[in-house]
Order: structure tokens, then C-alpha cells, then sequence
């Protein structure tokens, strides 16, 4: 492999809002540059977790090869590498697009600029690269491409006039995409001859060969046999294996050098070693200083998973640590709930984070999950001068040692259209969002600007936009910092007594009318039992909202069908079965759901 | 032939699947038929009766059971060969409780004599309700006073022993409606009275409607009311829904909840053989075609491991009001109640729902109100 011509390499990614046809258009230049034939052609083929295809999204960064025969008769070798496309894995997409020299940007001819378009061109753009607008989904009836064309050149201010015009899903027109990317994204540049400097933007676990570390490389040369060092884990392994990306395959080559994009393999254990945004070099001749850019990622939201079968927390472990070794961002640290057993508390990016690896653990290794509602890091300032840092609502200290508290806050941008403005206010407004100004794109569109509170989004925000916009809200949002605010714990109480799994932390403003609505929410899921049960909801001793569930007074079947005695049978069977799903809290069974039913207060 | 002594003891049940039109709560395996279809159905459930010629041998038949669907549907003709055929092939004990199950508006003064001539001793009539208004929306096809006249036409053909099935819980009941018609059955004094709830089953219409039942605390209280207005008029409690004067509980029922063999013959009918459990098919055309050969018929066998046969032992023993016996238990298991369910039984004698007594365990009147919550516990 040695002597590839730098100038024929073109690196680039595909950013796009959501559903704007990203992962659409990524498989037709696979498929049009003929890496693969149609039989081997499965809709979406970078989305190769199931649960990517079934969602439509993208979680992990997949990256493939391809050559490109020019109209000017040369070949090309064009690396793809696909970005993740939710603000959970922000950071994941910044490194991505660190490993390429451009980006094609993807608009939706009806739809136009989104929250995330902007959000992703920004990124783009800080990262040097040549941004190269394309606009899709031109065969729907709605389509308006000079509409969307000038509104790309207005709002982001990049020209956009020649836009390859496309639909990717009937194949019309991609030949100019392939032709624009040849002609408008830079090759790389970076000397074979240099020590090496190349940047992870992602790895993979595999059973046999152990962490696979995809990179870029930006100076030098790696290959079998080098030792190389990673810059900020200072971890160091001999390469085993380097070779770059088939369609969901490896292909092993002689060596990756500055301009090319592939994968590495060194035996490596963990994933943790190899942080994405990591820098690796040569360790018998380093590089100077590391690339630019790498951090370390932390959990933002976190909770509660128990095994719905106490039996299976050892199970779950062995799941989660599985997990991780794909996963470097997702925590775990054991913890035991007075209501739920033993289980563990889990660090996600992002409330989709936590999602794909409940449902991971659910699908792949079989586990029945009870999840406690999701909480952020909220730092808490005692007193005594310390400073707490606490992921679990039960952990909070009596208020007597509570100086003040702190909650994660985010920069979230809404792109509107003007006849939701108000609605969308309204919500902000409800999360305690502190308006920081407005943006009109167009005469139609108005970019909405807030301050708001982690915690407030991290539940249903995203739905509660849709609703309330009828589906034409789209949100963004990074961190911002931390700010002090009036926090309260909620607890719940079942039958008088404090079921711990249920505490939440919540604004003093809204605790109130959060208790209420959890009470009223507690009442629907809680199955009537022998005893009437109160359920209350509490600040400290004070009780602020409470429903009562009533007492169970008649449970029989009458009737047996004669000699039918297996209808009987399966209706007891039905009920031990339910039974099963509860959780004893003193003396009152919660079925497991009950437990997540702090994540529906929205629910209408 | 095989020596008495040797026989087990068996009840049959007969299933007749006609019914002339489905009532709205109905899920049972019925529908109308036509007379060819009924005749075709009485030839297939003859052969049927036939196959076990050898099987019989074996086993003394206590009771028989005539149910559906609606039995008393078929004409004379049809009841009577079916019932010949019964006696040839089985040994029925002499003085064994034979019932029928018919709903008022299929019967008449002859048809009515023709059971009794073919030695059948016990009638159960589906009256549901003394209120046209509440047989209407039930989907009833007969008048409280068709029944009346039934009622009288079989006390004169010389049943003595008399069921009348009754159903509070039906839209738009009240306790007082509830009560007036208890105090109308009690009047005409009939041995046997099923008191049953309606339940709505999914499938039936009623489920597909959105209906006004009356609320739980009422339900209860008809509960109630069923116990203590009958037992002061000479009627006791021994199932959850069946009440009876002294002497005349349906033994054939008792049969099921004590788990005797019984043998179910006709479309969809259950049996229970020596703790194998099976049922006939449902399907129609297969059963008219294969009813001679009873094994080609059989569907859902299952040989009860003892965990099923003591789930069963309690949960059906438990509808009983006698409970169920501390030595029924270990003859039949060869173990200490306790042994296997202490912890459910302690746990609701402690919260009421059970009560020990004499060797028995019962459940309470709040635990009846509740069984199936006792009962689920006792699935192990």
C-alpha cells in the first residue's frame, strides 16, 4: 500500500439534522463507487448496530473506504467516516470531524436549516473544514431547493448555488456528489517522513483482536511491529495489526501514513486506554505535542439500574462491563436501594445514551431492568466548606449541612417556526429557562435562545418540543457551566414509609406541583391491595401533595368453567406472574414500572 | 368382568354445544346449529361414548353431567339415545346425581317427563334473573315468566332436585334489584342455587361495550347479601359461587374442586384421568370426523407433576367453604401442609383471609371476596 498518492485521498463526513437523509446518502456513494455489490447492499449499511437501523440513528462513528473512478480518469480513495447525530455524543462528533479535511452538508429541500444543521456546520467550521452543501429529498412534493439554497447562503453565510441538487433515496443525481467531492474537498496533507501524530476518534471492542483504535493520521508513518504511545493515557503497546475499512469488515494493509485514515490493533484490553481524541505517536521517536482538542468525557445524567430478578446482579455486571469495553463513556458503580436491592448506579452522555444501553442490556443479554429516573450531577456546597458532587438523590445531606447547591445548566438553541414561537416560550418558560434572545432566519423561522437547567430536558423536553410545535421544533444545546439554584429533595412515601428509589431532586418552584402530579401518577401504577395505602409526597417533614390508593374488596372468579380448570390456572398464573414484577416496600408491593413513572409527569 | 372392588370412580361430562342464540357475556364454546348439524353432533358424541367401551371397565360412574352450550336443546329422541348409550358402555352407580342444564324456553311438559324416564334426577335452569329488563340486556332469550312456567312443568314431572343459576353484577343492577330477585328465588324454593358474578371475558360483546356495572363496594355488598339472606332461608354456602339446602350440594362440581377423575365427552369437553389432564378439540369438523377414536380427539394433554397437583389441591380445594383438610393433604402427597406452604398459609391467616379450624384451613368470608389473590400465593 505504500506509495498512495495523497492528492487522490479525500477524507470527509456527512453532517445533517436528523432524518435529513445522512445515512441515506452514505450508502448510494458506497454503492455508486462499487465497493460492494447490490445483494450485499443492506439499506443503511454504516448503521450496523440493530439498533441503530431499527431507530435511525446513528451511535457509534462507523467509518468505510471506497474508490472513486473520476470523470478525469483518475482513482480515488475516498474515507467516509459517518458521525454520530445526537448531542449526546457531541464530543464524539467533534473528534470525528477532526479526522476529516471536509464535510458534505445535507439539507432537507422541504425542511430546510435545522437546529442541528446550524449546530453542526458551526462544529465544522471551527475544525478548518470545507463545508460542501448538498440538498436532498428533492423528489418530495414540498421540496423548494432555491428556498433552501439561498437560506444556506443567508443564515450560514456559505455559498451554495451550485448544490448538487439530490434525492439519495431514488439515486437521482449523487454522481454530482461524487464529482463535487473529488473537486471541492482538499486532499490531506502531513508528511510520511514526520514522527508519528495521529488522532483517535473512535474504537472498537473486538473478542479476538482486542481494541480496535480507529485513526487519522496527520504526520508520520505506523505500522506492524511499531510501539506506540498513547498521549494521554500514556499507555504504550506494540501494533499488531493496521489496515483500513471495508464495509463492515478490516482490511488488513502494510502501513497507514500521514493523510490516510484506517484502524490500528495492539492488543489492548480496554477501551478505556484508547480515549477517543487521543493522540498517538511513536514512542521510540514522539511526536512534540499531542493534537488539539482531546478531553475527557464525563457522564452528565445518571441512574439507577437494578436486575428486575435480584438474582441477576451478577449478570448485569458481566453485562455492563462488557458494555464498557465499547464504551468508554458509560459508568458504573455499585449501590444498594432499601427499595430495589442491589444494583448499580450508571453515568450516561446523555438521556439517549442511557436508552440504547438499557436497551443493549435488555435485548443482548436478556435482563429485565428496573431504571430509577434519571438525575443529573448536582454539586452541593456544605457548610463545612466541602463540596459534594452527587449523582444519587438518596446521597444528599440534611439540609442543616447544606450551605447552597449548584445544578448543571445547558446553551440550548430551538429553531422554530414563528407560529410556535409562543408555545416554545411557554415550555422554556415552565423548565425555568432563562430567555437569552431570538434570531429570525427567515421571515417564517426564529432561532430561540435559552439558559436552561439540565435537569429540566433531560426527561421529556425533546417530546414536550415536538407536541407542542407539532413536530417543527428542533433543538440543540451544549453544556454551560453550572449555576446555583433553590434545590429541593422530593421524597415519596408509600404506606408512611420513604421508598428511597422514588427521591428526586427538583426546583423548590416546581416541587410542588411535581409531587402532585408524581402522587397522582403513583396512584395509576400502584395496584390495589389489602389496605388502603396513602402515597404522599414530602420536603423533609412536610408533606405537600398525597392520593390514597384504596383497598382492594373483591378479587374472585366466580364462575369455573366445568371442568376447565386450566382457565383458572392461567388466570392465577397471571397474577403470581404480576406479583413477580413488584417489589416489596414494607408492606406494600410496586410494580417495577412504578419506578420510572417520575419520567411520564408530562404525559397528557 | 373386573371385580367391583377394583373400580375407580369417575363423573362424565357431556358437552351439547347448541345454544339457540349466545348470550352477551357468553365465552363458552357454543353457537346456534341447525337440526342436521344437531343430529350429526348426537351421532358423533354416540360413537364417542362408544370408544371408551373398554376404558369403562375400569371405573364406576358417580355423576353425570349434561351441560353446554344448551343442552336441553336436543329433542327427546337425541337425549335418549344418548343417555342409552351412556348406560351401556359405562357402570352407573345407582342413585348417581345425573344433571341437566337447560334454559327456560327450550323446555315443555313432555321433554321435561322424558328426563326423568330416562333416569335423569337433577335440573339446572340458566334463569339468571327474575327481571325481563335485566335478561334483555344479558342477551336472555326467554321472560321470567317462561321460566315460572318451566319451573312449574319440571316440579310437576318430579324433579325434586332443582338448580336455578342466578347473576348479580349485571348493568344497571342495584342491591335492591339484587335482593328482590334472591327473595323471588327463595320463594319458589328450589334445592340449589348458583349465584354467580357476571365477569366480563374478552370476545364476548360485552367486552366491546362500554357498560354500567355497578361499583365493587356494591358488588360486595350483593356478595353479602347472597350469603345472609340465603342462609336464613335454609340454604348453606360449600363453593364460592353455589349454594344448597342440606344434602343436595351438586356433587358432581364437588367432584371437580376435590379433583376426581371426570371425563369429558363432546366438542371442547375436559377430563381429568388419573392426573393427566386433557381436552377434547374444539374444532368441529376434526371432532365429527374422529370422535370414534377418542386419542385422535384428545388435545392439551398434560401429566400434572405432583407442583401442579398440589397448586391444584389448594386452589381448588379453597373454593370450598370446608377448605381443604390437613389429611387429605398428606394422603395425598405424603407431606406436611406446612412443609410446602407455610409461608402463604401463615401469611393470610395473619392478615384474615384464611382461618384454620378441625384439621382445615378455609378461607374467610373477606378472604372468598379475595380468593384469587389467596389463591395466586399458593402457585408455587
Amino acid at each position: 500500500m505504500a506509495g498512495i498518492d495523497q492528492s487522490k485521498i479525500r477524507n470527509f463526513c456527512i453532517i445533517a439534522h436528523i432524518d435529513h437523509g445522512k445515512s441515506t446518502l452514505a450508502d448510494r456513494i458506497i454503492e455508486k463507487t462499487g465497493l460492494l455489490t447490490d445483494r450485499e447492499m443492506q439499506a443503511q449499511v454504516l448503521d450496523n448496530m440493530d439498533l441503530e437501523r431499527e431507530r435511525g440513528i446513528t451511535i457509534k462513528a462507523q467509518t468505510v473506504r471506497t474508490v472513486y473512478k473520476a470523470e478525469d480518469g483518475e482513482e480515488y480513495i475516498f474515507n467516509l467516516i459517518d458521525t454520530p447525530g445526537h448531542v449526546d455524543f457531541n464530543y464524539e462528533v467533534s473528534r470525528s470531524l477532526a479526522a476529516c479535511d471536509g464535510a458534505i452538508l445535507v439539507v432537507d429541500a422541504a425542511q430546510g436549516i435545522e437546529a442541528q444543521t446550524l449546530a453542526n456546520v458551526y462544529l465544522a467550521l471551527d475544525h478548518d473544514l470545507d463545508v460542501m452543501p448538498v440538498i436532498n429529498k428533492i423528489d418530495l412534493p414540498s421540496a423548494d431547493p432555491e428556498r433552501v439554497i439561498s437560506e444556506i447562503e443567508d443564515v450560514i453565510g456559505i455559498e451554495a448555488e451550485d448544490a448538487p441538487l439530490i434525492s439519495a433515496k431514488m439515486g437521482t443525481n449523487v454522481e454530482a456528489v461524487l464529482e463535487k467531492i473529488v473537486k471541492k474537498i482538499p486532499a490531506p496533507n502531513g508528511d510520511p517522513a514526520s514522527p508519528l501524530q495521529a488522532l483517535i476518534f473512535d474504537s472498537v471492542y473486538d473478542a479476538y483482536k482486542g481494541v480496535i483504535v480507529f485513526c487519522r493520521i496527520k504526520e508520520g508513518t505506523v505500522k506492524k511491529g511499531t510501539r506506540i504511545l498513547m498521549m494521554a493515557t500514556q499507555a504504550v503497546e506494540e501494533v499488531v495489526e493496521v489496515g483500513y475499512f471495508g464495509a463492515g469488515q478490516f482490511i488488513p494493509c502494510e502501513e497507514l501514513s500521514a493523510g490516510m485514515v484506517g484502524y490500528v490493533t495492539a492488543s489492548i484490553k480496554n477501551v478505556k486506554d484508547t480515549r477517543v481524541g487521543d493522540t498517538i505517536t511513536d514512542a521510540d521517536r514522539p511526536c512534540e505535542k499531542p493534537l488539539p482538542g482531546y478531553k475527557k468525557v464525563n457522564p452528565m445524567v445518571y441512574c439507577g439500574m437494578y436486575p428486575a430478578d435480584g438474582a441477576k446482579y451478577q449478570d448485569l455486571r458481566d453485562a455492563l462491563e462488557k458494555l464498557q469495553l465499547n464504551d468508554a463513556s458509560l459508568q458504573f458503580e455499585p449501590e444498594t436501594s432499601v427499595a430495589l436491592g442491589f444494583g448499580f448506579r450508571c453515568g450516561f452522555l446523555g438521556l439517549l445514551h442511557l436508552e440504547i444501553i438499557q436497551e443493549r442490556l435488555e435485548r443482548e443479554y436478556n435482563l429485565d431492568l428496573v431504571t430509577t429516573a434519571p438525575g443529573v450531577i448536582y454539586k452541593v456546597y456544605k457548610t463545612n466548606g466541602d463540596v459534594m458532587e452527587l449523582t444519587n438523590p438518596s446521597n444528599l445531606p440534611d439540609p442543616s449541612e447544606i450551605d447552597y447547591m449548584e445544578e448543571p445548566v445547558v446553551n440550548a438553541e430551538i429553531m422554530v417556526t414563528t407560529e410556535f414561537i409562543g408555545p416554545i416560550m411557554d415550555l422554556c418558560q415552565e423548565r425555568r429557562g432563562q430567555y437569552q434572545g431570538m434570531e429570525y432566519m427567515e421571515t417564517t423561522r426564529a432561532l430561540l435562545k435559552y439558559v436552561l437547567p439540565l435537569n429540566e430536558i433531560i426527561y421529556d423536553f425533546f417530546d414536550a418540543l415536538k407536541s407542542r410545535s407539532r413536530g417543527y421544533a428542533s433543538f440543540d444545546y451544549e453544556m454551560a457551566g453550572y449555576q446555583r439554584s433553590e434545590l429541593v429533595k422530593l421524597d415519596i412515601l408509600v404506606n408512611k414509609e420513604e421508598v428511597d428509589a422514588l427521591s428526586f431532586i427538583v426546583h423548590g418552584e416546581t416541587a410542588y406541583e411535581r409531587g402532585r402530579r408524581m402522587c397522582e401518577k403513583l396512584k395509576e401504577e400502584i395496584p390495589r391491595q389489602l389496605f388502603e395505602i396513602p402515597i404522599q409526597a414530602a420536603i423533609g417533614s412536610k408533606i405537600i401533595a398525597r392520593e390514597t390508593v384504596k383497598a382492594m374488596r373483591k378479587d374472585v372468579l366466580a364462575k369455573c368453567y366445568g371442568g376447565d380448570i386450566s382457565r383458572k390456572r392461567k388466570l392465577l398464573e397471571k397474577q403470581k406472574e404480576g406479583k413477580k414484577r413488584m417489589r416489596q416496600v414494607g408492606n406494600v408491593e410496586i410494580p417495577q414500572k412504578a419506578f420510572m413513572s417520575v419520567l411520564k409527569l408530562d404525559d397528557k | 368382568m373386573i371385580n367391583k372392588a377394583m373400580t375407580e370412580e369417575l363423573e362424565l361430562y357431556l358437552h351439547i354445544p347448541f345454544c339457540l342464540k349466545k348470550c352477551s357475556y357468553c365465552d363458552f364454546l357454543s353457537f346456534q346449529g341447525n337440526e342436521a348439524e344437531r343430529e350429526a353432533y348426537t351421532e358423533a358424541l354416540l360413537k364417542e361414548i362408544s370408544a371408551y367401551k373398554e376404558f369403562a371397565l375400569e371405573y364406576e360412574v358417580t355423576s353425570v353431567f349434561l351441560g353446554g352450550g344448551t343442552p336441553s336443546i336436543l329433542n327427546a329422541s337425541q337425549m335418549e339415545r344418548i343417555m342409552e348409550s351412556l348406560r351401556q358402555t359405562f357402570s352407573i352407580r345407582k342413585l348417581g346425581e345425573i344433571t341437566i342444564e337447560a334454559n327456560p324456553g327450550t323446555l315443555n311438559r313432555d321433554k321435561l317427563r322424558a328426563y326423568r324416564s330416562m333416569g335423569i334426577n337433577r335440573l339446572s335452569m340458566g334463569l339468571q334473573s327474575f327481571k325481563n329488563e335485566d335478561l334483555k340486556c344479558l342477551g336472555r332469550i326467554h321472560t321470567c315468566e317462561v321460566f315460572a312456567e318451566n319451573y312449574e312443568q319440571a316440579r310437576n314431572a318430579g324433579f325434586t332436585n332443582i338448580n336455578i343459576d342466578l347473576m348479580s353484577g349485571i348493568p344497571y343492577q342495584t342491591l335492591q334489584g339484587w335482593e328482590e330477585n334472591l327473595r323471588q328465588a327463595v320463594k319458589l324454593a328450589p334445592e340449589h342455587i348458583s349465584a354467580y358474578s357476571l365477569i366480563i371475558e374478552e370476545g364476548t360483546p360485552f367486552y366491546r361495550q362500554k357498560l354500567t356495572l355497578p361499583p365493587e363496594e356494591e358488588e360486595r355488598a350483593m356478595y353479602e347479601l347472597t350469603h345472609n339472606l340465603l342462609r336464613e332461608h335454609g340454604y348453606l354456602q360449600y363453593e364460592i359461587s353455589n349454594y344448597a339446602k342440606p344434602g343436595y350440594a351438586c356433587r358432581h362440581n364437588v367432584g371437580y374442586w376435590k379433583r376426581k377423575n371426570y371425563l369429558g365427552l363432546g366438542l371442547g369437553a375436559a377430563s381429568l384421568i388419573r392426573e393427566v389432564r386433557f381436552s377434547n378439540t374444539s374444532d368441529w369438523t376434526w371432532y365429527l370426523e374422529h370422535s370414534s377414536d377418542p386419542w385422535k380427539i384428545h388435545s392439551q394433554t398434560e401429566a400434572l407433576d405432583e407442583k401442579k397437583q398440589m397448586e391444584e389441591f389448594m386452589f381448588l380445594g379453597l373454593r370450598l367453604t370446608e377448605g381443604i383438610g390437613r389429611q387429605d393433604f398428606i394422603h395425598a402427597f405424603h407431606k406436611n401442609i406446612e412443609d410446602v406452604y407455610k409461608q402463604p398459609i401463615d401469611k393470610y391467616l395473619s392478615l384474615g383471609l384464611l382461618e384454620a379450624q378441625n384439621g382445615r384451613i378455609f378461607l374467610t368470608r373477606e378472604g372468598i371476596s379475595l380468593s384469587n389473590m389467596v389463591m395466586s400465593d399458593f402457585l408455587l
